[in-house]
């Protein structure tokens, strides 16, 4: 009796916080997307009147209007911002791709005595402040800044390069900001590999670069699936880095759902731009979620 | 030779215990009783059930039906952790964080002894394992043999009436699986503990046991002493298992006083022993030592074949002869204990011996 | 190692550390322009020392770190317990789903909705909302930290306990926790840096007197390179460089 009863605190306790606060508040935010703002506290109408019973839900149903949904299908701001979220995401998660699997074979490659040294050395930059990591390149970026300065003095350039406050600085942000977490899946891939297996590729014949596009990278793409998806979801409502690098005209939806809410407190708004948001990201989601279960299922299967 | 009888109070009993996994049955309504003091034996290839039959009387599964008795007392019901039976590890599974003394006296808590029985139980129990100076060692300082003794002498600790043991030997290198064997035996005597052993060692099976029981998919298929069952195997897989065997398919000739039976082959005529409805399609199955090669022409049976390959092993001789109708039938040893050896091509006369061929359902 | 290879990684770590090394040498720096190097100095390390605010909103955010750690770390255990132990009980996709989903989810989105609810069912904004908050996102890392070391658990190892007359909660206490400890410590410590990292969630469901060292350093950071946080960053990155050297140092000499 007793161990049915831990059995269910082991699975009810985390069961209920995540329910009480994630699953519920994603309900209130969907409903108060459907609500006008006003000038109150708290800045919608109207307010869930958690009293009302089934009357209660019948009055705010009628109270429910689409004008929230239609200023963000009218408006191109929207439209714009989410777009130009999923093309950042895309094209720095394509960049990412491209850079992170030479980094992660590197790795893989180098000598058991270093392989821990190294991954040390990837993660130790994740387990400083994100804010901090990002606000250094403002430093590097600006016109008066580091790169400009460098470039300049080696007479590559004859004026400073708008990076900072321009689409290049955002990409090189999220590049930078994510690299990690691109890396270290596709490393746990490689170093996984059998070394035997690119031995036989080179004992049929095949060369290093072979080798690699043959036997290697076919065998890590998994591991590239899951680094991309990784990066790719939270770039999508990224914040930091399109707020700090990305100059006032950078569109992206995190950066317009927080204006919307800090700035013109217009919190029925802001929540039908996180819902826009989630509807944007949910295909990803489902995409990882899936491949996660089907891993674990794998060595679940290889277990007994 | 029959098989000794269980005493009338048996140590262990089980009473067609049925476990199921999803749509697969793991264990098919076993039952098997268990005298007290038996080596006992599961024996059959991996995923046959005996590692969940085992798992099934430690109670780490629940039966789906049937029930388990120690000393007459129901278990069926009862946690592991209630159960007076103990179990050694195929992994051994020692407690890592742990020496070898904490280890070895992990099971001593709640038996209501002082702490001082409990330091004098664990040293005698560290000596038995022949392990003294190694109290304090963590296991992971150990080796594979000095693992397996610290896991046997904790299974022992709360000196069970029946230990499980999972492959107990193997995770050792064969000589040290030879010795280690002995010593198992050694102690099993010397304490009077039942043990219920599982493996997919024949070799290990054989050497340890009273009494083997054969698994086949769940079901146990045959129980007894080693050498009946490789005398008198109830099945072509019981047969096969146990050692090399040659199997001649065939008819069974008509029911006849005293046993023997004819089966009609493509050999020609074999008279051998079993039951059977006559005209039933069977096998005869033959150890490849007991085949008669060579020097025994003229008598009634004898078979003509032509010697296709031998092999000298030093303590015999092992050799395929090829008959008339293409049939290759292996021997061992059995080759002409004075004179030449003959040689591959030469012809040469078989014969089955009555009492070395048995009768087998195809 | 191949040349390129080599090279591969030399570029990808000096991209990786570029920008943490400029931050460490200008906060050095007497100037207050980042491209003029005015000299050593310290003073931008005895400005940050006199500076109240900040200290406040740092001992705020470790405040806030500690408590949602000690929650991530048990719920996050629990669940890695439900999810390894319970088989495939009825739900168990729904469950991973959405012990996973606070991990990826934008942190706008979090952090806007976990507002809407502080304010619908009328709780007062502050410290505790933003431990909810960060314990509500953190939970999933501890899940898959302890997850991963629960699942390389030889699982004979709690049966032989329990074969050697253990109840369940002797078999866990005695047994599992104990072997699972370093994988709890390295999630709780992961939910820690979690939560002193977090800007964005709380910014949204904080109130009036609860201001971390994030918002407060978002707050400066938007007028501009200030040498006052690039001190701090710096004296940041040596404690994270600290810790991460020692834990190395302890993994190292208990793998000897």
């Amino acid at each position: 009796m007793s161990g049915r009863l831990a059995r269910l605190l082991v699975r009810g306790l985390p069961l209920a916080w995540l329910v009480l606060f994630f699953l519920v508040p994603f309900a209130v935010t969907l409903k108060i997307s459907f609500s006008s703002p006003a000038t109150a506290q708290p800045p919608y109408l109207p307010v869930i009147d958690w009293q009302g019973g089934l009357e209660g839900w019948r009055e705010f149903l009628e109270a429910l209007d689409f004008q929230n949904y239609r200023m963000i299908a009218e408006d191109a701001l929207y439209r714009d911002a989410a777009l130009s979220s999923l093309g950042y995401a895309a094209l720095a998660t394509a960049i990412l791709a491209l850079t992170g699997t030479p980094t992660a074979y590197a790795m893989a490659r180098a000598s058991k005595r270093w392989q821990p040294i190294l991954v040390a050395l990837v993660i130790v930059p994740f387990w400083t402040s994100f804010l901090i990591r990002v606000y250094a390149w403002i430093a590097i970026l600006k016109p008066e800044g580091l790169l400009n300065g460098a470039l300049m003095k080696l007479g590559l350039i004859a004026s400073p390069l708008p990076i900072l406050d321009s689409p290049t600085g955002v990409l090189i942000g999220l590049t930078y900001a994510y690299l990690p977490f691109m890396v270290l899946p596709l490393y746990a891939v490689m170093s996984r590999l059998d070394p035997a297996l690119l031995e036989a590729a080179a004992d049929l014949g095949a060369g290093r670069a072979r080798a690699f596009f043959t036997v290697t990278l076919p065998l890590a793409l998994p591991g590239v699936a899951a680094g991309a998806l990784l990066c790719f979801i939270p770039m999508v409502g990224e914040f930091i880095i399109p707020d700090l690098l990305g100059g006032s005209d950078t569109l992206m939806l995190g950066r317009v759902l927080w204006s919307e809410f800090f700035s013109n407190r217009d919190w029925p708004l802001a929540s039908a731009v996180a819902v826009l948001l989630l509807i944007l990201i949910v295909g990803p989601v489902v995409l990882f979620r899936e491949a996660e279960l089907r891993r674990e299922e794998a060595a679940e299967g290889r277990g007994r | 030779m029959p098989a000794p009888l269980p005493p009338t109070a048996p140590l262990l009993g089980i009473e067609r215990i049925t476990k199921r996994f999803g749509p697969q049955t793991a264990v098919d309504g076993v039952s098997l009783d268990l005298a007290p003091g038996e080596v006992f034996c599961l024996l059959g290839p991996s995923g046959c059930g005996k590692s969940t039959l085992l798992r099934l009387i430690a109670g780490f599964e629940t039966p789906d039906a049937g029930a388990i008795r120690l000393d007459g007392a129901d278990l069926t019901a009862l946690p592991p952790h209630r159960r007076p039976v103990n179990m050694m590890f195929q992994s051994y599974a020692l407690f890592p964080h742990m020496s070898v003394a904490a280890n070895v006296g992990y099971g001593l808590k709640g038996l209501g002894l002082s702490r001082k029985q409990a330091a004098e139980r664990v040293a005698g129990l560290i000596k038995l394992v022949r392990l003294e100076g190694f109290e304090s060692r963590r296991p992971e300082t150990l080796s594979g043999g000095q693992r397996q003794r610290v896991a046997l002498a904790r299974a022992l600790a709360r000196e069970p009436k029946l230990l499980l043991l999972d492959e107990p030997l193997g995770a050792l290198d064969r000589t040290l699986r030879e010795e280690t064997q002995g010593e198992l035996r050694a102690i099993q005597r010397r304490l009077g503990t039942g043990f219920v052993v599982v493996t997919h060692d024949t070799q290990e099976a054989m050497a340890l046991a009273d009494r083997i029981g054969v698994m086949e998919r769940g079901r146990l298929v045959q129980v007894g002493p080693a050498r009946d069952l490789y005398e008198r195997p109830a099945s072509r897989f019981v047969a096969g298992l146990l050692g090399d065997v040659n199997l001649i398919e065939g008819r069974l000739g008509p029911d006849e006083p005293g046993g023997l039976r004819t089966v009609e082959t493509a050999l020609g005529p074999i008279r051998a022993s079993g039951e059977g409805a006559a005209g039933a399609a069977v096998v005869v199955a033959v150890r490849p030592e007991r085949l008669v090669v060579g020097g025994a022409d003229g008598l009634p049976g004898t078979l003509q074949g032509t010697l296709v390959e031998a092999t000298f092993l030093g303590d015999r001789i092992r050799s395929r002869i090829r008959m008339a109708d293409g049939t290759v039938l292996r021997a061992s040893a059995a080759l002409p204990a004075t004179g030449p050896m003959p040689g591959v091509g030469e012809a040469v006369t078989v014969a089955i011996p009555a009492d070395a061929a048995r009768v087998l359902s195809a | 190692m191949t040349p390129f290879a080599r090279t591969a990684l030399g570029l990808a770590l000096a991209f990786l550390y570029a920008p943490i090394l400029v931050l460490i040498v200008y906060s050095f720096n007497d100037s207050k322009l980042v491209t003029v190097w005015g000299g050593f100095s310290t003073r931008w390390y005895a400005i940050l020392f006199a500076d109240g605010p900040l200290i406040a909103a740092a001992l705020v955010s470790l405040k806030v770190a500690l408590l949602s750690a000690g929650i991530a770390g048990v719920l996050g255990t629990l669940a890695a317990l439900a999810l390894d132990r319970h088989g495939r009980f009825r739900g168990r996709g729904a469950y991973t789903g959405l012990l996973y989903a606070p991990m990826v989810m934008p942190e706008v989105i979090t952090g806007l909705s976990l507002l809407l609810l502080f304010v619908g069912i009328g709780l007062d904004r502050g410290i505790g909302t933003i431990v909810i908050a960060h314990a509500t996102f953190a939970t999933g890392f501890v899940a898959v930290v302890v997850g991963a070391r629960l699942k390389g658990l030889d699982r004979s190892l709690e049966e032989a306990a329990a074969d050697l007359g253990a109840s369940p909660a002797r078999v866990f206490f005695g047994i599992t926790l104990p072997l699972i400890a370093p994988s709890v410590a390295a999630g709780f410590l992961l939910a820690f840096t979690l939560s002193l990292d977090d800007l964005v969630i709380a910014s949204f469901v904080s109130g009036p007197g609860a201001t971390t060292l994030p918002m407060r350093l978002y707050s400066q950071v938007r007028l501009g390179v200030n040498p006052e946080i690039n001190a701090a960053s710096t004296l940041m990155i040596a404690t994270v460089g600290l810790v991460v050297l020692a834990a190395s140092w302890l993994t190292a000499r208990r793998g000897a």
